[in-house]
């Protein structure tokens, strides 16, 4: 169990070290977002700029337009629809090389209510050419698409989460931007896309990112227990996308579930269903959260009464495969 | 032909040859924004005399050659709807050939209606979407300390811009981190698109925001080039410099000037004829004075 933000913290600080040229800034978040350790270990490198977001973004793009790599920190409320425009003129039509990295994400912030739990920061991301959107699902994957965002040259939004998540990540798999990854059954991706159609015969297949990767597996585990075969997949690359992934997964099942900790509306259940429609229609059913605010309440609580955990996932998934 | 290096003097350009380049953007404005037939006259004539002092008054230290040089100064059209006069000066200056201008806001030109600095050299940002200019100019500012390079950074601003609020956020940051290679010019032709600044959201008075915001402040005739220079190489006082320059839209054509109608229209027919006729005397007595 680790908050995903605490890992961000930590490889921040890694990737400091490694590269003279990795700046930071942050919106009186410091604390909260983690980058507070890199400002300790790296103070002429850390650039707090106040409740100033739009400033923010802007100042990052400056600083990318000189060669450096900025990362630009707050809760993924403030950090996307907050300056989306920003974000947009700024740093996505010039193609700056900055990182957005957003935590306090989705539905957990939880108690602090629906003005602070960001449901459309990814569909808002998503939109913008030229922009990578990654959700990573663990403390592991965290790091390792922090360090490929580094590396990536061009603008990268990677959405985290405020609450310690239990470990999934497959222990030696690798992230990688545009790639997918399975995490149930034991097989790699690329075994995945080579298998002749309709050999893996899956009941359904989970496409997940963030937290929901977690209940895909609870889910995934009810369902195996009542004879119904499931895999699961990890899409912490939202942007780019891993159509082929997605169409082999399709081929493979009877039914694709999309899980996100987002509106069902433009995020990763939207990218599911535009490849699909497109390319292979397929049944697909979307879990998120249906075109509403999200309210108070602890994490756990809004996930169980917004639908969002295994057992409803699981539930849900068993009856549109009847 | 228009003179160029014979025009130095040995301290650096005459007052006279920034004044003939000022007179040179203004003629290359009109003519672009007649061709194109739309675009921003009244924002890019105010801004004529600035730009000029800039990049021909020996304030800029670019190279056309060498258009991302590391230790280049850096100049931030954040008014980006007044883009033909960079452009203008950017061809001048050898960026990219003059016969390009008048491909302004055509289909496929690299000349956007605003300036996109992924398609045309020596533009540094993408600008357009007022208020951001400044936070561009910041973080160029902060990485040029970062790498302890000496070059400054530049922002023409415009007044009205001044009324989004991001300016004011920008202006913090840069008296907070002591920004002393920054400069701030704001072009105080008090009008925009809806009528008078004053009448519209009243952004007065300026300078004393910048100063209480923790700037260093001078306020300049906009279009006296002698004045601009003079602003333009004061030393630095250990914090941003803004220079407040008054100007009057549209100056350089006698129908457009301090009217806001002719800030984002083109003039087209007989008042096309009429600007030209202007700025084109003027360009043609210059040269005669040769």
């Amino acid at each position: 169990m680790r908050a995903a933000r605490d890992a961000y913290g930590e490889v921040l600080v890694e990737l400091g070290k490694e590269n003279a040229d990795i700046v930071v800034l942050d919106a009186d978040l410091s604390s909260s977002t983690k980058t507070s350790v890199f400002a300790k270990a790296f103070p002429d490198r850390f650039f707090n700029m106040g409740i100033a977001e739009a400033n923010m973004m802007g100042v990052a793009a400056g600083l990318a337009s000189a060669g450096k790599i900025p990362f630009a920190s707050t809760f993924a409320v403030f950090a996307t629809g907050r300056v989306y425009d920003q974000i947009r003129q700024s740093i996505a039509y010039a193609g700056f090389n900055v990182k957005i990295v957003a935590t306090h994400g989705g539905l957990t912030v939880g108690p602090d209510g629906a003005t602070h739990q960001a449901l459309e920061d990814v569909a808002l991301m998503r939109v913008l050419p030229g922009m990578t959107v990654i959700v990573p699902s663990d403390a592991e994957e965290t790091k390792q698409a922090v360090r490929a965002a580094a590396g990536h040259v061009g603008p990268v939004y990677i959405r985290l989460g405020r609450e310690a998540v239990p470990d999934v990540f497959p222990a030696g798999a690798t992230f990688e931007i545009g790639k997918g990854n399975m995490f149930l059954p034991g097989i790699s991706r690329e075994q995945v896309i080579a298998a002749p159609p309709s050999t893996l015969e899956f009941d359904v297949s989970f496409i997940a990112c963030g937290v929901m990767v977690k209940e895909c597996l609870d889910a995934s585990a009810l369902l195996e227990a009542e004879g119904i075969k499931a895999s699961v997949a990890g899409f912490a690359s939202i942007k780019p996308f891993d159509a082929d992934l997605c169409l082999a997964l399709a081929r493979q099942s009877r039914l694709v579930v999309a899980a996100e900790e987002h509106s069902v509306v433009g995020g990763l259940g939207g990218a599911v269903c535009e490849c699909l429609a497109e390319n292979y229609p397929a049944r697909v059913l979307r879990i998120g959260v249906l075109d509403r605010f999200g309210e108070s309440g602890s994490g756990r609580e809004l996930l169980e009464a917004y639908g969002l955990t295994g057992p409803s996932i699981a539930r849900k998934a068993k009856a549109a495969l009847r | 032909m228009w003179k160029l290096q014979s025009e130095m003097e040995g301290g650096g350009p005459s007052i006279e040859y920034v004044e003939e380049m000022a007179s040179r953007l203004r003629y290359h404005i009109i003519r672009m924004v007649g061709a194109a037939g739309s675009g921003h006259p009244g924002g890019s004539l105010s801004s004529s005399d600035i730009v000029a002092a800039l990049y021909f008054g020996g304030i800029l230290r670019v190279d056309p050659r060498n258009p991302l040089w590391s230790d280049r100064d850096r100049f931030v059209l954040s008014k980006g709807h007044a883009a033909p006069v960079l452009y203008a000066a950017l061809a001048e200056k050898g960026f990219f050939p003059v016969d390009v201008l008048l491909t302004l806001r055509k289909m496929g030109s690299p000349l956007q209606g605003h300036p996109d600095c992924k398609k045309v050299a020596g533009v540094e940002v993408s600008t357009g979407s007022l208020g951001q200019g400044l936070s561009l100019a910041v973080g160029m500012a902060l990485a040029g300390r970062l790498d302890k390079k000496d070059y400054k950074v530049w922002a023409l601003l415009g007044d009205g811009e001044c009324q989004e609020g991001q300016v004011w956020e920008a202006a913090m940051s840069a008296a907070h981190y002591k920004l002393d290679n920054l400069r701030v010019i704001v072009d105080h032709n008090h009008l925009q698109i809806d009528g008078p600044v004053e009448k519209v959201m009243s952004v007065e008075p300026i300078a004393e925001k910048f100063s209480a915001f923790g700037w260093e402040t001078v306020s300049v005739d906009g279009h006296s080039v002698r004045e601009l220079l003079e602003a333009f190489r004061r030393p630095s006082a250990g914090k941003p410099l803004a220079i407040i320059a008054e100007t009057v839209k549209g100056k350089g054509v006698k129908f457009m000037e301090g009217v806001a109608g002719w800030h984002g229209k083109a003039p087209q027919g007989e008042e096309l004829d009429r600007a030209l006729a202007e700025v084109t005397m003027r360009e043609k007595a210059e040269e005669r004075g040769q």
